[in-house]
């Protein structure tokens, strides 16, 4: 490790809190929350200038593992969360982090219009094709065939293309990592929570405990075979190629982030009552 | 002039007496809906036009049933199946209505019926080779001809309305 | 001519005949001229050209509640009239005016027995250019009540100013034919005039008032998410906050509105959001986190009739049970009501003050009746209520606790910034430093530390509107406020009445309630509630004296003062 490596890395370790993780050992999350720490110490936050919004899961648990500000709220509602927090406080860096149950299921409705909307965010997934905490339920990423306790023989349903929804729907930044790589999923991130407006990173993150059929994702996984696009078309027909194991940023849109102005025009509350005088 | 189904020519005097009771019964049906909707917006002048003008179409469509004798007419214009898209000639196009349009917009949009149907019988007349369906289809052209003139002649008793004929002081309602 | 102090107007018509549009100028001239006046309004189920009806009532003292009976009913036409039932209904000392050719008498007017007098209200604007039915009326009216046409023509100059000259012209012209159609129709009786008055007045209403304390109390994000009849709270927010430096951002739906809510006042700025039953049911969740993790928010419930979707244009009082125990596990937090159409302006100032000064959620029960009415209210006071959280100063990461246990039970918050204030705000049971814990020390310390709160917070006078003395006492709550005193003040005399109406609701206060009932024998409940939710929930946690009865009714019909009367003046015999 050359001394530059070393000094990253304490700097990494300074953004763990002292809580230790409840995942599985083997869970792909422990190494999403390397390259949390990684791409928080790259880019030099200050802890307690950045917050981390989750929902309910397994992967939700990230913000008390980190020393930042963290917010674990609601199940599928972190992006509600993280929206009011940033409009009305934008001098934070707001990450939002998910799985695929709360982002894609409940959190769907929510997926959409944040995309829509374009706050300055970065959203995290955590992919693992399943609902981890509680016990093995499928997801909307699930593979149609997928066996399970709730749904015998699979659920016969065609899976939720999150890289699809995003840019469809908007998103300013859209990319795929693999949770087994984390310094390149690091490097994502930097560029992720660098670019303006509403980036999603969607991080495959394999269960062990659940799905241990995910073991094999490490051989799997490749990178894009082609590099990040501006152009939402062009994006948008690799997707039709895309076998769900591309590894890399598709897309660096350059929409404006929607941020209104908190200035206000320095009024007397008298000037509201105006309007209402006799 | 392609050869789609609902385009293809007419073969018998049956055909042409289906299609112009389906124009005229399809007339009474919107002329109903409209009228209904007049009546749940209150307004009482279009509830009696439009329901004066679904009877008058009305009366057009049992005269022509009575021509048939007792061939089911609706029955062979389903079969037919002509004007699925854009609905037939005089069907009033109900995204004109207006919940404060007066008897002046109802009878534009009659008279744009009216004239629709006009044509149809006029190109039935100049593309068909036979001769009996040629002289039943004149006979339909000067129906509606004069369909048209009626039209005319109620429009001279209704003035164009003014330019804020749409006004309304009160905002829409919240419902929910 | 007799004097009165109080004449009810009710001006109907449909298919965009203007009617609310002429009781709103009506308000506004009249109580321009000096008196005081309330207008609601009713309508059809249509989005457009439905069947409308203006309530107008003009006193020479401030009007809560709508009377039994309308002195006057004008109809531009009566098509589908009926439809309004009793809501408009008219006695033998009424006048009701008639267009010969607006349709059938309502049944209400037969029945009445009222004097009809014919106007050929739209032969009258169709003689004009441009002429309008309900400029007609107003004259109507306004001649009728001892209004002259110096009451109108500044206001409809200022009104219709964007129509241009023409516009402005044939409605003055309406007006005056209106006048010179009832100088001969008398309308029996006439305002007393009102006591004159230096203090500043406000034609506003209910929803509007709500803002402004929401402003006055620092809030400076609102989510939202359209509902009725809250929809008017957030469309005045939303450029009344732009204007103060703060934000309004609407939501996909209720879910995204509350977490919004939340979120911005995890990062310490006073939030709120507004909504009705519906979205009320869809936030608890998120309330119940907003309990746990100690975040202040206020939403504001403007109630309509229940359950479901209900009637989303009347009112009623049947979200007092969800709003108290709509939570799930034990999650104490703060219910408050406002009472009146000004009050919604103290209430909810005072609901954003309680929120962070106890880092609670405080749930504001308005209702459609006073949220949509529209009065002349004296300009109310400046109020010093304004929020300010206590907040964490000179912390450590591994050693801030945000959840400590304090004497106050209010514990300094950290806000994102602050540097060694990190802490995650979670929903999970969680220790003193807000760790989660699945122990019986941290939850049971963490529960009641969250009770004890608000328990130990002197929430002071304002906690109840007490009023009288006397052995019987009307418990009530909310918008029946207004008519419970104006029965009260019918009885003076004949029956001494106390008026006990509890401004908070959640958490409970068993001492003074105790103490303001001291001394009554008879307790009479009155509520909007088909399943007499505001009895079952006194019986729940206060011990009441002596007997109690109830006057419950589910909405659509306000319950009005003559109701409550009678039923006393019942009981007392």
């Amino acid at each position: 490790m050359t001394i530059v490596e070393a000094q990253v890395a304490r700097k990494a370790a300074d953004y763990k809190s002292e809580v230790k993780p409840i995942w599985c050992p083997g869970c792909g999350d422990y190494h999403v929350l390397m390259s949390f720490t990684r791409a928080f110490a790259e880019l030099g936050l200050e802890p307690e200038n950045t917050v981390v919004v989750s929902g309910i899961g397994c992967s939700s648990r990230i913000p008390a593992y980190t020393n930042c500000y963290g917010f674990h709220g609601v199940h599928g509602r972190s992006l509600a969360i993280a929206a009011g927090l940033k409009v009305s406080r934008p001098d934070l860096t707001v990450v939002v982090a998910s799985g695929d149950g709360d982002g894609y299921s409940i959190g769907g409705n929510h997926f959409l219009h944040a995309c829509r909307r374009n706050i300055d965010m970065t959203y995290v997934v955590m992919d693992n094709h399943i609902y981890g905490m509680t016990k093995g339920q499928p997801s909307p990423t699930t593979e149609p065939e997928f066996d399970t306790a709730l749904t015998p023989g699979g659920t016969g349903l065609s899976p939720f293309h999150p890289l699809v929804i995003a840019l469809a729907s908007g998103a300013n930044f859209v990319a795929r990592a693999f949770s087994g790589e984390p310094n390149e999923t690091a490097s994502i991130l930097v560029e992720a929570i660098r670019h303006p407006g509403f980036s999603f990173v969607e991080i495959l993150s394999p269960c062990v405990t659940f799905r241990p059929d995910e073991r094999e994702w490490k051989s799997r996984v490749h990178p894009a075979p082609v590099g990040a696009t501006n152009n939402p078309g062009k994006a948008a027909r690799r997707l039709m190629t895309d076998d769900g194991f591309n590894i890399g940023i598709l897309y660096r849109g350059e929409r404006r982030p929607y941020q209104p102005s908190l200035v206000g025009q320095n009024i007397d509350f008298a000037e509201l009552e105006k309007d209402f005088e006799l | 002039m392609s050869n789609t189904p609902s385009e293809r020519p007419i073969t018998d005097l049956t055909e042409l007496l289906a299609l112009a009771y389906q124009i005229e019964a399809d007339a009474v049906q919107r002329y109903i809906d409209l009228a209904e909707q007049m009546e749940v917006h209150n307004n009482q002048d279009l509830l009696k036009v439009f329901r004066d003008l679904a009877r008058a179409e009305g009366i057009h469509a049992e005269e022509i049933r009575k021509m048939a004798g007792d061939t089911d007419l609706a029955a062979v214009a389903k079969r037919l199946g002509r004007w699925q898209k854009g609905g037939s000639p005089e069907e009033v196009d109900l995204g004109a209505a207006h919940y404060l349009m007066t008897p002046w917009h109802a009878l534009q949009l009659a008279l744009i019926g009216e004239k629709r149907a006009l044509e149809f019988f006029t190109s039935v007349v100049d593309t068909t080779k036979d001769p009996k369906i040629k002289e039943m289809a004149g006979e339909f052209v000067e129906e509606e001809a004069e369909h048209v003139n009626l039209v005319y002649r109620l429009l001279r008793k209704y003035p164009k309305p003014s330019d804020n004929w749409s006004e309304d002081d009160d905002s829409p309602a919240a419902q929910g | 001519m007799s004097e009165t102090p109080n004449i009810s107007i009710a001006i109907l018509g449909s298919g965009g005949a203007g009617a609310l549009t002429a009781g709103n100028l009506l308000l506004e001239a009249a109580c321009t001229a000096g008196c005081h006046g309330l207008l609601t309004r009713t309508i059809g189920p249509q989005i457009r050209g439905g069947e409308a009806a203006a309530l107008v009532r003009l006193a020479n003292h401030p009007i809560e509640c709508m009377p039994e009976r309308y002195d006057l009913l004008i109809g531009i036409d009566w098509l589908n009239a009926n439809r309004f039932g009793t809501e408009i209904d008219v006695g033998p000392e009424s006048l009701v005016i008639s267009d010969p050719r607006g349709g059938d008498l309502p049944a209400v007017v037969v029945r009445g027995g009222a004097r009809v007098v014919e106007v050929p209200i739209k032969e009258l604007a169709k003689a004009i250019p441009d002429g309008r039915p309900n400029m007609v009326v107003l004259g109507i009216v306004a001649a009728l009540v001892g209004l002259g046409e110096a009451s109108f023509t500044e206001l409809l100059e200022k009104r219709l100013a964007s129509k241009g000259a023409a516009a402005i012209a044939s409605s003055l012209a309406g007006l005056k034919a209106g006048l010179a159609a009832a100088a001969n129709i008398d309308l029996g009786k006439r305002l007393s005039p009102p006591k004159p008055s230096d203090t500043k007045r406000w034609l506003v209403s209910g929803n509007e008032t709500t803002g402004l304390g929401a402003i006055r109390g620092g809030i400076k994000f609102a989510a939202a998410y359209p509902i009725t009849p809250a929809s008017e709270i957030l469309e005045w927010l939303a450029p009344s906050l732009t204007k103060v430096g703060g934000v309004l951002l609407q939501a996909e739906d209720e879910l995204a509105a509350v977490n919004m809510t939340i979120g911005a006042s995890y990062g310490g700025t006073p939030s709120l959001t507004a909504t009705s039953g519906p979205g009320l049911s869809l936030m608890m969740e998120a309330l119940g986190l907003a309990t746990a993790a100690e975040i202040p928010i206020v939403v504001i419930d403007v109630m309509r009739a229940g359950p479901s979707t209900g009637i989303p244009t009347k009112s009623e009082q049947t979200d007092l049970n969800i709003a108290v125990y709509g939570f799930h596990g034990d999650a104490p937090h703060l219910v408050v009501a406002p009472q009146s159409v000004a009050d919604c302006l103290f209430t909810t100032q005072w609901a954003v003050y309680l929120a962070e000064a106890l880092q609670a959620p405080t749930i504001v029960l308005s209702d459609q009746f006073i949220g949509q009415a529209v009065a002349a209210i004296e300009r109310p006071a400046d109020i010093a209520f304004i929020g300010q959280r206590v907040k964490a100063v000179e912390t450590a990461v591994g050693v801030y606790k945000r959840y400590a246990i304090t004497a106050s039970g209010v514990s300094p918050m950290a806000i994102p910034g602050q540097p060694g204030g990190q802490y995650t705000a979670d929903g999970l049971t969680h220790s003193e430093r807000g760790i989660p814990t699945s122990g019986e020390a941290d939850h049971r310390a963490q529960l009641d530390k969250r009770r004890d709160k608000l328990d130990r917070f002197n929430y002071g006078d304002h906690w109840a509107t007490v009023e009288g003395d006397g052995e019987f006492a009307v418990v009530t709550w909310g918008s029946l406020t207004g008519a419970v005193r104006e029965a009260i003040e019918r009885l003076r005399g004949r029956v001494d009445v106390r008026l006990v109406a509890p401004r908070l609701l959640s958490p409970v206060q068993p001492e003074r309630l105790a103490a303001a009932l001291d001394g009554v024998k008879r307790i009479l409940v009155v509520e909007q509630s088909h399943g007499a939710q505001f009895h079952r929930y006194l019986r729940a946690h206060y011990d009441l004296p002596g007997e109690v009865r109830v006057l419950e009714r589910p909405g659509p019909m306000p319950i009005r003062p003559s109701e409550i009367e009678q039923a006393i003046t019942e009981w007392r015999s």
